[in-house]
């Protein structure tokens, strides 16, 4: 009688339905259970997880706190496993059902992402149809970006005055899209450089970013037919720390004065640094950077900066070309759909129930 | 040819990094990170090499010239070579063959790094703080409605973070705090919207050889 009350009395619900399933969207090797909690959850010290690969023999894998429903536990793909849920007190054990059967396996395709896929793809199809459109001969009008307009004006600017452009791309990698929209706007720099008989002076943070400047420099020359005149020695490699790098370009400044400096890139801290001195210089100076923390610098400092999507757009603006000119209008389109779903979303929002947010979680 | 296998390259290397994007199987994740860890690695190693030979020819030019303040290329050199040697040779932390101790005196590559590269390194930052003064000095002259606005916006920002705004008005520091979560991520939001679609164009332009300024011969 006595044991039967105490049973009673120390009796601990076990959690129920509980479920393991394959974690859905990953490379394999997880399976996620899940549970309801035991109705004396708020007298449960934690949940602990057992796992079978016979349905027999249980081994604890893991364990979370109360209040706490769901778990993800590693295990081999394709293998078998079940599992229990247990309550646990401080001296009473609730263990639940056994699950059925769970085996992990890698998946394909991270469906979670789908939206950004859609995204990509109605973006790139309207770009890549705005590069058609440009294709068939059809004028496209792109409003004037005083930055860009200004480097014949710098770059004839240094040449009058004999002194030679300083060209920084700041200390982005080679994988930063920042950089790459750099080297392709120095491709264009150094053109008029070889057009002008000016001397480019551009110093690199990071060796692969110096290798593919360096081409880039020399096939802008070679493409102006001015071959000769590309020096070797005018694209260098300078250190791949960032403040030695802000020094070795402060120096630059300093002995060299050039006319006219670009910094064009991805850039941190060093960019005030690098900015004020050229400042102090005199020298004209074009920036442009996608880093928004940065900008304010740029803008404070510099005669010209080129803001975010004008850095990407600054290609297509200096060489004309009518298929990179397409891209850019592709990009306002988008832009546009961008700000009509953010408009209608944030009504729906407002003043309905629809879970909106869903669609950008 | 010496076109179309660089874009060829571009084309399967960019498609290769989009695809483990959105698939993470570890047949494709195992190939990204072989291609970013290793591959990317070994090239990086060789540019490094291109790199540190483009440094010493333009420093050995200056002093072969004897150009601008060429006695400062010598400074260069020397400490490259002892430092690559004590690198080489020393081992990272003084375990190498090269011995890296005098008596209690260390100068091994992280004695080396930690007591001379970090504190240059610090002071150059450190110099940011002056930058900053200056530019602020120019950027807060208010000689166009934007700049007084700017003005206005940075002392009521930087009075509501300090304890003097609260006394003035203890309106004060939320103010300054909806200025900066509102009007300013406002502004951040809509660059960084420009500079996603940007990014989308400029690297679907390059995997798909619209962009070709890269290779020094503009566009298409």
């Amino acid at each position: 009688m006595i044991c039967t009350l105490l049973a009673g009395i120390f009796a601990l619900a076990p959690p129920t339905a509980v479920h393991a399933y394959d974690t859905p969207d990953d490379g394999g090797g997880a399976v996620k259970i899940e549970w309801q909690l035991s109705a004396d959850d708020m007298t449960v010290d934690k949940y602990e997880v057992y796992r079978s690969e016979n349905g027999v023999d249980y081994k604890k894998v893991g364990l979370i706190g109360r209040g706490r429903n769901q778990i993800e536990d590693e295990t081999e793909d394709g293998k078998d496993y079940y599992y229990k849920v247990a309550a646990v007190s401080d001296t009473v054990t609730a263990f639940s059902a056994p699950t059925a059967s769970v085996a992990s396996s890698a998946q394909w395709l991270n469906r979670r992402k789908i939206n950004i896929i859609i995204a990509v793809l109605v973006f790139g199809g309207l770009i890549l149809a705005f590069i058609q459109h440009a294709r068939r001969g059809r004028k496209l009008f792109v409003r004037k970006i005083a930055g860009l307009h200004a480097i014949d004006d710098a770059v004839g600017r240094a040449t009058e005055m004999g002194k030679p452009i300083l060209y920084c791309p700041g200390i982005g990698y080679i994988e930063d899209i920042a950089t790459i929209a750099s080297l392709n706007i120095l491709g264009e720099v150094a053109k008029k450089c070889g057009e002008y008989d000016t001397k480019l002076i551009n110093p690199h943070f990071d060796p692969i970013v110096y290798t593919v400047a360096r081409e880039i420099v020399k096939e802008s020359y070679t493409d102006v037919g001015r071959p000769d005149a590309f020096d070797p020695d005018s694209v260098y490699y300078v250190t791949d720390s960032q403040f030695a790098y802000a020094a070795a370009v402060d120096g630059i400044m300093i002995r060299e004065l050039p006319a006219t400096n670009f910094l064009v890139g991805w850039f941190r801290a060093e960019s005030l640094i690098l900015a004020e001195t050229g400042a102090s210089t005199g020298a004209i100076q074009i920036a442009g950077t996608d880093q928004v923390s940065q900008l304010p610098f740029f803008v404070t400092a510099c005669d010209y900066t080129l803001i975010g999507e004008e850095l990407y757009a600054a290609s297509a603006y200096i060489s004309r070309e009518p298929l990179l000119l397409g891209a850019i209008k592709g990009e306002d389109w988008g832009k546009v759909i961008i700000g009509v779903i953010l408009v209608v979303g944030s009504l729906i929002g407002l003043f309905t129930l629809f879970p909106v947010m869903q669609f950008f979680d | 040819m010496k076109r179309y296998i660089p874009l060829l390259l571009v084309f399967v290397f960019g498609i290769l990094g989009i695809i483990p994007f959105i698939v993470p199987h570890p047949v494709v994740q195992g190939t990204d990170e072989f291609l970013r860890n290793n591959l990317l690695k070994i090239l990086a190693a060789f540019a490094l090499i291109l790199g540190l030979g483009s440094l010493l020819r333009v420093h050995y030019d200056k002093i072969r010239r004897k150009g601008q303040n060429w006695e400062y290329s010598w400074v260069l050199i020397v400490t490259f070579v002892v430092t690559s040697i004590i690198g080489l040779f020393g081992g990272v932390s003084g375990t190498g063959i090269l011995p890296t101790r005098i008596g209690s005196f260390a100068f091994d590559i992280w004695t080396i790094y930690f007591n001379i590269e970090v504190p240059l390194g610090a002071a150059m930052f450190a110099l940011l703080s002056f930058f900053m003064a200056s530019a602020a000095y120019r950027a807060f002259r208010a000689r166009s409605t934007e700049a007084s606005l700017l003005l206005v916006s940075a002392f009521i920002v930087m009075l509501g973070v300090l304890p003097l705004g609260n006394e003035i008005s203890p309106h004060l520091p939320s103010f300054a705090q909806w200025i900066m979560d509102v009007p300013n991520v406002a502004g951040q939001r809509g660059i960084l919207f420009g500079v996603a679609l940007g990014m989308l164009a400029t690297a679907l332009k390059i995997i798909l050889g619209i962009e070709r300024s890269w290779l020094g011969g503009g566009g298409e």
